[in-house]
């Protein structure tokens, strides 16, 4: 699930008020002032060892602890006024403990030695409290220590350290750009920047010290008719997040680009009602990302297959492991998709996982067929035979995550992208294959079941497709697909040079709920006669 | 190595500030600040969890984290910076540093004047009973499922349980002062059948502990996971559908969401009206429906200021069927010479007198629906939203419920289905707000519920 479009909606509407209401739940607070200074001067991870220490002392047999800054900036805009400039800064300790094979989980705001062994302490009485109802044991997949591994999102500008009146002066032009075309009334935008410090030892012997950085430009044109008689907005939806800096902020082009999502947004007052039928569709990487996420991502999270998202998120039609891997034909041999954490500028991109392992690159769909799962070093175990029968050591695949410090780590999705093709094959070379169809850009509204079968996707912008050109815009437009038969469906997808990445920072999963920001790769891809409906009800 | 402290069981002392707390720190806030003027927003919470899936524990935890929003304004500039440390040393950096963020600040032309003081209701949210729950009760709450489903043998259950207690204060500059201190629990749970073609759902909700019946929930989320086995599909279209309680407030409570006074007025949302103004005092919906936010009803126990600090009050947003009010911020209600709303933290509509039972009998053919999932906008100029049935859809034939179908998903409106009203239930707190708020809503009967097509997903 991703929540974007609700964060902007909100942010836009009433930003002062959501960031003051949810700055204590949510979003944290910033540090002491001695915590912070010991955090900055490295003596925390003293206490991280102190904090798995104590966890073994009162009976753990596995423990691990995070000390994690999380700092958040937002500018946010609309038309030609500021509405609101938000620092957001937590700072605090997580320990987690197994014992017996039951865990458990506490945290602290406090950085002392006696708050962090405090923290340890009751994550094992509470594992301890929870062996009463123990039916079966964790096992952790074997590990490599990191004694002294660091980590940095790699050539970024930090955004932190950009003055505000550069920020503010971006957007506010961007807007003007897109307020000069007839009907666009409003705009709204955001400057969203994310920076991670994050220090993790346990007690196998790892140490990692890692910062990464996020960047997302968001942007929303709305264009009413003369009369109200209807309003049309386009999302600024190819300004993708990144785990890069403001470097990349510049170089998305908002002020270029605002005025063309602007010109969309007026445009599609005027375009034609889709009529509802079969349609062969060519998608945008801007539209493919969110695809991805809901119908390969999530129903390839191990521990949705095994039913432990059933209460929130939901399961997984590719289920139970024995009867898919290697078995379940995801879509036609041109399909290969990777699942990592090593993508320059991608999301979930990191050296070291909230696991204390190094995530690697693994193929989840290889030439067609089901190859493999998510997992954490809980769930790598779980597929044991599927190892051995490949010759693969049981080892994970680094998924482990989680959101803050005061957050329990699980399974959360890595990147998952689409891989190109070999030859060349641009946007016009698959349209030119399409003698009557839908070519869509940017996503848009979005919805799947609980096991992944059926989804219902929109898009920002529809072109019809006539005799291999495109041929006028359209509006009301969603595709309805069935999982397996939409991916069987694919027979083209774009070369190297046509591979972009998209994502969401909001990647909800989890009870408690958490948050995880995730990129997919793709580039443009075909589908053959797909469902298309109207949405352009009246009554 | 010392001896393991206690474990904390309940709230542990001064997690949860007090108002004496709460009233000293925001005095220290205002002597620190410089500024023109200067709001916070104080919270503290401690927070308790516990999981299962599969048959088996899988993560449980506790938290206690607290957190302070300094927003600095000179003039028409402001900026708000956090902190969780509440020494004097971090408020004043606090203060300084949104200070010099609010001095960089361009002119925000929509500023208004610091909030006047309010006279708040008084709401009674905070029970023991819930602030006193510990780690062995709530491993005790997840065995009232666990060990049925376990000693059934062909039954998975999956679940979540969190409690906790917290208090939010806001103040300003201006003498503004509110505070308020709440408890909450709320246990959801899924049982699946182990041939995977079964699940059930149930959920509950309530700011005291001692009000949730965690046996009753477990034992409903199994017998309509035994009810729901072998699924068979229907063809999607037009059907008469019941919605229990909570299917009704996925959909309802997005009216709520959308009845913003400016957007209407701006031509932008389901309330405007062609040709410019927006639709309050127009008939939207069937006249038996009445929604309103109230923090002093009994089965909503809100908090009873926004967050901004305005008091709240009852306010109405549908009655018998008129669109009464529509939400208005404080600059907005400036702007066009109207009363400002404050933002809701409650809603309830109105119940009726039918019970399920009778709206089963009355139902010649159609489907009776447990929950909705995942709601997308479709179209926001009609509330249209898509998703689809969840962990219980049932087919009604001649006044009974004939058998379990397949779930189907929906593009479809709650301004269309209220227009389409049958019968009306019991108001009932729902259970499947993730956060906790508070909801009330009725069972519907409604005709004409749009279904586009089948899912397989159980």
């Amino acid at each position: 699930m991703t929540d974007r479009r609700e964060f902007l909606r909100t942010t836009g509407a009433a930003a002062a008020a959501l960031a003051l209401a949810s700055a204590p739940r949510r979003a944290g607070a910033a540090p002491a002032l001695k915590d912070l200074e010991r955090f900055q001067s490295g003596a925390s991870k003293e206490l991280l060892l102190d904090a798995i220490n104590a966890a073994k002392m009162a009976g753990a047999s596995y423990a691990d602890a995070r000390i994690a800054r999380n700092r958040q900036n937002f500018v946010v805009t609309r038309e030609q006024q500021i509405v609101n400039v938000v620092d957001t800064d937590t700072l605090g300790c997580g320990v987690r403990a197994l014992v017996d094979g039951c865990w458990g989980f506490a945290a602290t705001r406090e950085l002392s030695r006696e708050a962090v062994t405090g923290a340890a302490r009751e994550a094992v009485a509470i594992a301890k409290a929870n062996r009463v109802a123990r039916d079966r044991s964790v096992e952790l997949a074997p590990v490599q220590a990191y004694p002294n591994a660091t980590w940095r999102t790699p050539g970024v500008t930090d955004p932190f350290e950009v003055p505000l009146e550069q920020k503010v002066d971006l957007l506010l032009k961007a807007n003007a750009e897109a307020m000069k075309i007839a009907n666009v009334r409003f705009v709204n935008s955001v400057l969203f920047f994310v920076k991670q410090e994050k220090l993790f030892a346990s007690t196998e012997g790892t140490v990692t010290d890692q910062t990464l950085v996020r960047s997302w430009p968001l942007f929303n044109a709305t264009a009413v008719s003369a009369d109200f008689s209807d309003f049309q907005t386009r999302t600024g939806a190819e300004a993708a997040p990144m785990g890069r800096g403001w470097e990349y902020v510049l170089q998305c082009d908002l002020i270029g680009n605002a005025r063309k999502w602007g010109e969309q947004a007026a445009e599609k007052l005027s375009a034609r009602p889709v009529e509802v039928g079969k349609y062969d569709l060519v998608l945008a990487p801007s539209n493919m990302w969110l695809t991805i996420h809901e119908s390969i991502g999530h129903p390839t999270e191990l521990d949705r297959a095994m039913g432990y998202e059933a209460n929130y998120a939901g399961t997984s039609f590719i289920a139970p492991p024995e009867a898919q891997l290697g078995i379940l034909k995801y879509g036609p041999s041109i399909m290969n998709v990777q699942g990592d954490r090593s993508q320059e500028g991608a999301l979930s991109s990191i050296g070291y996982d909230d696991d204390g392992e190094r995530p690697d690159d693994f193929l989840i769909v290889k030439d067609g067929m089901f190859n493999d799962y998510q997992t954490t070093r809980e769930q790598a175990p779980w597929l044991r035979e599927w190892y051995a029968k490949q010759g693969r050591p049981v080892r994970s695949h680094g998924c482990s995550y989680a959101d803050s410090w005061g957050s329990v780590a699980f399974q959360r999705m890595p990147n998952v992208s689409l891989l190109p093709s070999t030859d060349n094959t641009s946007w016009d070379d698959l349209i030119a294959g399409v003698d009557r169809g839908i070519a869509i850009v940017g996503d848009g509204s979005f919805s799947i079941d609980q096991q992944r079968y059926n989804a219902q996707f929109g898009g920002q912008v529809f072109y019809e497709i006539r005799g291999g050109k495109l041929a006028g815009m359209l509006k009301d437009v969603a595709y309805q697909i069935r999982t397996p038969d939409f991916w069987n469906s694919m027979d083209g997808i774009g070369g190297r040079a046509s591979y972009e990445l998209g994502g969401s920072f909001f990647d909800g999963k989890g009870q408690p709920p958490q948050v995880n920001a995730v990129s997919h790769g793709s580039p443009p891809a075909r589908f053959r006669q797909v469902n298309v409906i109207n949405t352009g009800r009246k009554g | 190595m010392s001896a393991p402290k206690r474990l904390r069981d309940g709230v542990p002392a001064g997690s949860v500030l007090s108002r004496e707390d709460a009233e000293a720190i925001a005095e220290r806030v205002m002597r620190f600040s410089k500024a023109d003027g200067v709001d916070i927003n104080l919270g503290s919470n401690h927070t308790t969890n516990v999981r299962f899936a599969d048959n088996q524990m899988s993560t449980a935890g506790a938290v206690t984290d607290a957190g302070l929003a300094v927003q600095s304004w000179f003039g028409p500039k402001h900026a708000v910076v956090t902190t969780n440390d509440l020494s004097d040393a971090s408020l004043r950096r606090c203060v300084e540093q949104s200070e010099i963020l609010a001095r960089l600040a361009p002119d925000d032309p929509e500023a208004m004047p610091l909030l006047e003081p309010q006279q708040y209701l008084p709401v009674q949210a905070y029970f023991e009973s819930t602030a006193n729950a510990g780690a062995g009760d709530r491993a005790a709450a997840a065995l009232t499922a666990l060990r049925p489903v376990r000693a059934a043998g062909d039954l998975k259950a999956a679940g979540y349980l969190v409690a906790g207690a917290g208090a939010t204060a806001l103040a300003n500059s201006n003498g503004m002062f509110a505070y308020h201190r709440s408890t909450s629990t709320n246990y959801t749970i899924t049982v699946r059948t182990s041939d995977g073609t079964g699940s059930g759902w149930a959920a509950a909700d309530h700011p005291d502990w001692a009000q949730v019946d965690f046996s009753r929930v477990s034992q409903r989320a199994i017998d309509k996971a035994r009810a729901s086995r072998d699924p068979r599909a229907v063809e999607p279209g037009r059907y008469t559908v019941i919605l229990e309680p909570q299917a009704v407030g996925d959909l309802v409570q997005l009216i709520a969401f959308y009845a913003d006074a400016r957007l209407a007025d701006e031509g932008r949302s389901p309330f405007s009206k062609q040709g410019g103004g927006n639709k309050l005092g127009e008939k939207i919906v069937d006249s038996r429906v009445t929604l309103f936010s109230d923090p002093t009803d009994a089965q909503l126990l809100g908090q009873p200021f926004d967050g901004e600090g305005m008091r709240l009050a009852r306010q109405t947003w549908v009655e018998n069927g008129e669109l009464r009010t529509l939400q208005t911020s404080r600059f907005w209600a400036q702007k066009q010479n109207r009363t400002a709303t404050g933002g809701a933290t409650s809603l309830k509509m109105q119940g009726g007198s039918s019970s399920m039972e009778e709206m089963i009998r009355s139902t010649e053919r159609g489907i009776l629906v447990t929950r909705l999932w995942y709601l997308r906008e479709v179209d926001p100029r009609t509330i249209l939203y898509t998703g689809l049935t969840r962990d219980g859809t049932f087919l009604i034939e001649q006044g009974r419920i004939s058998r379990s179908i397949r779930n189907l998903r929906f593009n479809e409106s709650p301004l269309f289905m209220l227009n389409n009203l049958e019968m009306l239930g019991a108001a009932e707190r729902l259970g499947g707000t993730e956060a906790g708020g508070a909801v009330v809503m009725p069972a519907l009967k409604v005709r004409d519920f749009n279904f586009t097509s089948l899912s397989e997903a159980v």
